[in-house]
C-alpha cells in the first residue's frame, strides 16, 4: 500500500466532517474517491495532503506517518494535488507555474542563488526543458508564455495537473479535475489520467463526474456523512444498494 | 501581469545593462553639486526601494515600518564609527549582521500575520524604532540626531555619486539573481497562492522571513551609506513618513519590478526638489500624486508603460 | 495614583475608541483602511479653533466643524475612493495614505502650522474624585463618548440605514440583491466615521491641544486600536480603545511616560500575534 490512512477524523465547530475513516490506496492504480455533496470528499482530500490537521487517525505513506505535519512536507514526500477552487500563480506565466511545480526536486543555496552560480543556470536551462514537456504534454504548449489569467477555465484545469506533475510525485490527488469542463474537455482529462497513470503515478481523484469515475479508475471508495460506505471494483459500487441509496438512486445508475 | 523575466530570460540582463549605462552617462547631464545630491539621494533610496519590493511586490507581504530598517542601519553604523571609533569597513558590515539578526527575529512571529493585522504589526516595528532612536539621546544624540563620520576616502559628491552607484546596481544584480531562479518562483508562488505553494513543497515561513530578512538588509545599507554621506542622521529617517514613502515609491514604479522600484525612487525623489518653488504646497502636491497615480494607474508606472509599450507593437498598422 | 492613571487611561481610551469606530466603519462597508480617519479628528479641532478664533461662539463652532469634517469625508470617499473600488488592499491603503497627507498639507495652507487652543465645555477648575484630580473637560469626553457608542449601537440594531450598514459590511452581493444601495451605504459609513472622528477631535482639543499633525498619532493609535479589537467589530473598536488607552496610561505611569507609545505598540503586536484576529474579530476561512 503506497497510502494508508486509519481512523481519520476531523471536525469544525460542532459539525463531525469525516469520522472513523479507513482508507487504503494501491500503488500503480487509479482510484476514485465519491459520493454526495458534503460527504467529506475535499476534507479527505485535505487531510492526505497536510492542509488539514486530523483530529484522530493516522495517515501512513510510504510507511511513515506524516499526520500532523505541515503542508509542505506532505509534498517533499512525494504527494501532490490540485484543487478544487484553482489555486493557480495568477501572477506568473504558465511556464513559471510549471517551472514553480518542480521546486522539490530543485536544491539551490541562498548563496548560489544571489551569486548565479554556473550550476544554477544550467539547471535552470533543464528546468524550464522539463516544464516545457509537461506543457506540451497536457496539451498547453501554445500558451507557455502567456499569463495564467488570461487563459480558459480548462486550460487552467490542466495547467495545474502539469505544475503537480512537475514534481514527479508518487500520489497525486486530484480534487475535481473535470469540474466545468465539457464532455470533449472531460474526455482529455480521462486520457491524460490513464497516461499519468500509465507512468506508474498512483492516482486519487475526487469526482462527480460518474462516467469519468467508471471509465478510469481501478478502484473506488464511496463516503456518505462523513463515513467510508462502500468500496471495491467500479462495477461493483455502481449496483451496491447502499450506495444507489445515498446518491438516491439518481447519478449512480443513469449513466 | 508581468511575466517578463521568465519569458525573455535575457530581458533582465538587458535592461541591468541599460541601467548601468545610465548610471555611467548621467554625470554628463549634473551640472552642479546639487545635481549629483539628488542623484545620490534617489540611488539610495532606489536601492531601499529594490529590496522592500522584494517583500511587497514578489512575496506579496505588506511592510509599512520599514524606514526602520534604514534608520537602524544608520544609527548601527554612525554610533559604531562615532562613539566608538570603528573604522567603516568595520562598522558597516557588523550593523548589517545585527540588522539581518534582528530581522530574522521578529519576522519569525509577524510574517505569520496577514493582510491588516501584518501591515499594523510592521508600522508599530518602525515606530518603536524611531522612538526608540530619538529617546535614547546619550547614544543617538536625540531628536536633533547626530554627526557622523564620512567613510575614509570617500569624499565630495562626485566620489560618492560612484559609490552608491554601484552600490545600487549591485543591489538591482542580486534582487535580480534572486528573482530568475527557483528561489524567486517560490517567493512569488507565495504570492500568487499560498495554500498551493505549501502543496509544491514551499515552506512558506521560511521564505518569508527569507525575504525579510534581505529587504531588511537593503534598507539597512541603503541607512548607513546614507548616514555616512550626509555626515548626519536624524530619527527622521526612521519615521512611519518615512516609510509611506518607501512603500509609495515602490507602489507607484511598479510592484514586482525591480526596475519599477528603480523608477518610482527616481520619480519621487526628484519630483520635491523640482518643486521646492513649492515649499508650502509640498504636502498637498506629494498627497495628491499619491492619490492620482493609484487611481489611475493601480499598477504603477513600468508595468502600465510596458502594457501601453505591448499594446502599441501588437497593434495592426 | 493608580485611580489617577486609570481616569487618563480612560479618557485617551475613550477618544481612540471614537477613532476606531471610524476605522472599523469604513472597513465594515468597504474593505478599506482608511487612513485619513486622523485628519477627520483634526479638521474637528483645528475648525473649531479657527471658528472660535474668529469670533464664532464655541456652541456653534462645534456643529460646524464637524459639519466640514463630514464633508470633507464624503468628498474624500466620492473622489479618491470610489475610483479605485476594485483595487487591491496595498493600493487602497497608499491612496488614503495619501489623502491624509493632503490633508494635512491643506491644513497648513488654510490654517498655520501652530498650535491652537479650544476652551474647555464648562471650565478649567479642576474637581476631585476618589484621590484624583481632573478637568471637568475629561467628564465631557466619557460622557459624550459613551452617548455616542450608544448611540451608535441603537443607530445600527434600530434604524434601516443602520441596518443596510450591517448587510452590506456582511455580503454585499445580496444586499445589493436586496435593494440596498451599496454607494448610498459607502457614503453614510464615511460621513459618519468622520463626524465620529471629527468629535473625537472638538472633544480632547481643550486638553490635548490641536494642530495640523494632531491627526497623525491618534489616527494611528486608533487603527491600532481596531485591529486589536479586530477589525470589523464595532464592539471590538470601542474595547480595543479602551485597552489601548489603559495599557498607555498604566505604562507611562509604572515604567516610563518617555515610552508610553513603545510600549502600547509593543502589547498590539503581541496581541496580534497570539491573536491574528483581534480580541472580537471573526475567522473567515479560506476555502480550497
Amino acid at each position: 500500500m503506497l497510502l494508508r490512512a486509519q481512523n481519520l477524523g476531523k471536525h469544525f465547530g460542532g459539525v463531525s466532517a469525516l469520522q472513523g475513516v479507513d482508507v487504503a490506496f494501491a500503488r500503480g492504480a487509479v482510484h476514485a474517491v465519491i459520493g454526495p455533496n458534503g460527504a467529506g470528499k475535499t476534507t479527505l482530500l485535505n487531510l492526505l495532503s497536510g492542509v488539514y490537521r486530523p483530529d484522530s487517525g493516522a495517515i501512513f505513506f510510504e510507511g511513515r506517518d506524516l499526520a500532523g505535519a505541515p503542508p509542505h512536507q506532505f509534498a517533499a514526500a512525494g504527494i501532490g494535488r490540485t484543487f478544487q477552487n484553482l489555486q493557480v500563480f495568477f501572477n506568473m506565466s504558465a511556464l513559471e507555474n510549471v517551472m514553480t511545480g518542480r521546486w522539490r526536486l530543485e536544491r539551490a543555496g541562498l548563496a548560489a542563488t544571489l551569486a548565479r552560480a554556473p550550476s544554477l543556470a544550467r539547471s535552470e536551462r533543464a528546468c524550464r526543458a522539463a516544464a516545457e514537456r509537461l506543457l506540451e504534454e497536457v496539451g498547453l504548449a501554445r500558451w507557455a508564455h502567456a499569463a495564467a489569467d488570461s487563459l480558459p477555465y480548462g486550460a487552467l484545469k490542466r495547467l495545474e495537473i502539469a505544475r503537480a506533475l512537475a514534481a514527479e510525485p508518487s500520489l497525486l490527488l486530484l480534487d475535481e479535475p473535470a469540474a466545468g469542463l465539457n464532455p470533449s474537455e472531460t474526455r482529455e482529462i480521462d486520457e491524460l489520467i490513464r497516461r499519468i497513470a500509465a507512468r506508474g503515478t498512483t492516482v486519487v481523484l475526487v469526482e462527480h463526474n460518474m462516467k469519468l469515475v467508471m471509465d478510469v479508475s481501478d478502484h473506488v471508495v464511496v463516503l456518505d456523512y462523513g463515513r467510508r460506505l462502500a468500496e471495491g471494483e467500479p462495477r461493483a459500487v455502481s449496483r451496491d444498494p447502499r450506495v444507489i441509496e445515498a446518491y438516491l438512486g439518481s447519478e449512480a445508475c443513469s449513466r | 501581469m508581468d511575466c517578463s523575466a521568465a519569458a525573455r530570460p535575457n530581458g533582465s540582463r538587458k535592461a541591468l545593462l541599460l541601467l548601468a549605462a545610465i548610471v555611467a552617462a548621467l554625470p554628463l547631464a549634473l551640472p552642479n553639486n546639487y545635481a549629483y545630491e539628488v542623484a545620490i539621494l534617489v540611488a539610495l533610496n532606489a536601492l531601499a526601494c529594490v529590496g522592500l519590493n522584494l517583500l511587497v511586490g514578489y512575496a506579496g507581504q505588506i511592510s509599512l515600518g520599514h524606514a526602520g530598517f534604514f534608520g537602524l542601519g544608520a544609527y548601527g553604523s554612525a554610533i559604531l564609527a562615532a562613539r566608538y571609533g570603528w573604522p567603516a569597513w568595520g562598522s558597516i558590515p557588523v550593523t548589517l549582521a545585527g540588522v539581518a539578526l534582528l530581522a530574522w527575529a521578529i519576522g519569525w512571529p509577524i510574517l505569520r500575520l496577514k493582510g491588516h493585522a501584518l501591515a499594523m504589526a510592521t508600522l508599530g516595528f518602525g515606530i518603536i524604532v524611531a522612538i526608540v532612536l530619538a529617546t535614547e539621546d546619550r547614544l543617538t544624540g536625540g531628536p536633533d540626531g547626530m554627526a557622523v563620520p564620512p567613510l575614509p576616502g570617500i569624499q565630495g559628491e562626485k566620489t560618492w555619486y560612484w559609490v552608491v552607484g554601484a552600490a545600487l546596481l549591485a543591489g538591482v544584480w542580486l534582487a535580480q539573481n534572486l528573482i530568475d531562479s527557483p528561489r524567486g518562483r517560490a517567493l512569488r508562488a507565495l504570492h500568487g497562492s499560498e495554500v498551493a505553494a505549501g502543496a509544491l513543497g514551499i515552506d512558506a515561513a521560511r521564505h518569508k522571513v527569507a525575504a525579510f530578512v534581505i529587504s531588511a538588509l537593503f534598507a539597512a545599507a541603503a541607512g548607513a551609506l546614507s548616514a555616512h554621506y550626509a555626515g548626519f542622521i536624524t530619527p527622521g529617517k526612521a519615521s512611519f513618513l518615512h516609510s509611506v514613502e518607501l512603500v509609495t515609491m515602490v507602489v507607484f514604479g511598479g510592484m514586482a519590478s525591480t526596475f519599477g522600484a528603480v523608477a518610482g525612487a527616481a520619480v519621487l525623489t526628484t519630483l520635491p526638489h523640482l518643486l521646492t518653488v513649492f515649499k508650502d504646497y509640498e504636502m498637498v502636491l506629494l498627497g495628491a500624486v499619491m492619490m492620482l497615480t493609484m487611481i489611475f494607474m493601480p499598477r504603477g508606472l513600468v508595468p502600465t508603460l510596458e502594457s501601453v509599450l505591448a499594446a502599441a507593437r501588437a497593434k495592426p498598422r | 495614583m493608580l485611580t489617577q492613571y486609570l481616569l487618563s487611561g480612560l479618557t485617551s481610551g475613550a477618544i481612540y475608541a471614537l477613532v476606531a469606530l471610524g476605522f472599523a466603519l469604513i472597513y465594515n462597508a468597504s474593505h478599506v483602511i482608511n487612513f485619513a480617519q486622523g485628519e477627520f479628528v483634526m479638521i474637528g479641532g483645528m475648525a473649531t479653533a479657527a471658528l472660535f478664533d474668529a469670533g464664532v461662539p464655541i456652541y456653534f463652532s462645534i456643529p460646524l466643524a464637524i459639519a466640514a469634517a463630514t464633508l470633507v469625508g464624503l468628498l474624500l470617499e466620492k473622489l479618491a475612493v470610489e475610483p479605485a473600488r476594485e483595487a487591491s488592499v496595498v493600493t487602497l491603503i497608499i491612496i488614503t495614505i495619501g489623502a491624509s497627507i493632503f490633508l494635512r498639507g491643506l491644513a497648513t495652507l488654510v490654517w498655520d502650522k501652530k498650535i491652537h487652543r479650544v476652551p474647555a465645555f464648562s471650565g478649567e477648575t479642576p474637581l476631585q474624585l476618589g484621590g484624583a484630580t481632573l478637568l471637568p473637560q475629561v467628564l465631557w469626553v466619557l460622557g459624550v463618548s459613551a452617548v455616542a457608542v450608544a448611540l451608535l449601537a441603537w443607530f445600527f440594531r434600530r434604524t434601516l440605514t443602520g441596518k443596510a450598514i450591517l448587510a452590506v459590511s456582511h455580503n454585499r452581493m445580496a444586499a445589493r440583491l436586496m435593494g440596498i444601495s451599496v454607494r448610498r451605504v459607502l457614503a453614510v459609513s464615511f460621513a459618519l466615521s468622520a463626524a465620529l472622528g471629527a468629535l473625537a477631535g472638538v472633544l480632547i482639543a481643550p486638553i490635548a491641544f490641536t494642530s495640523w499633525d494632531v491627526g497623525v498619532m491618534l489616527g494611528l493609535k486608533g487603527f491600532a486600536a481596531a485591529i486589536l479589537g479586530g477589525l470589523g467589530s464595532g464592539a471590538g473598536a470601542v474595547l480595543g480603545g479602551l485597552a489601548l488607552g489603559l495599557v498607555e496610561a498604566l505604562g507611562a505611569g509604572y515604567l516610563s511616560s518617555a515610552y508610553k507609545d513603545v510600549f502600547a505598540f509593543l502589547i498590539i503586536i503581541a496581541a496580534l500575534v497570539f491573536l491574528p484576529h483581534g480580541l472580537l474579530g471573526r475567522r473567515a476561512a479560506e476555502r480550497v
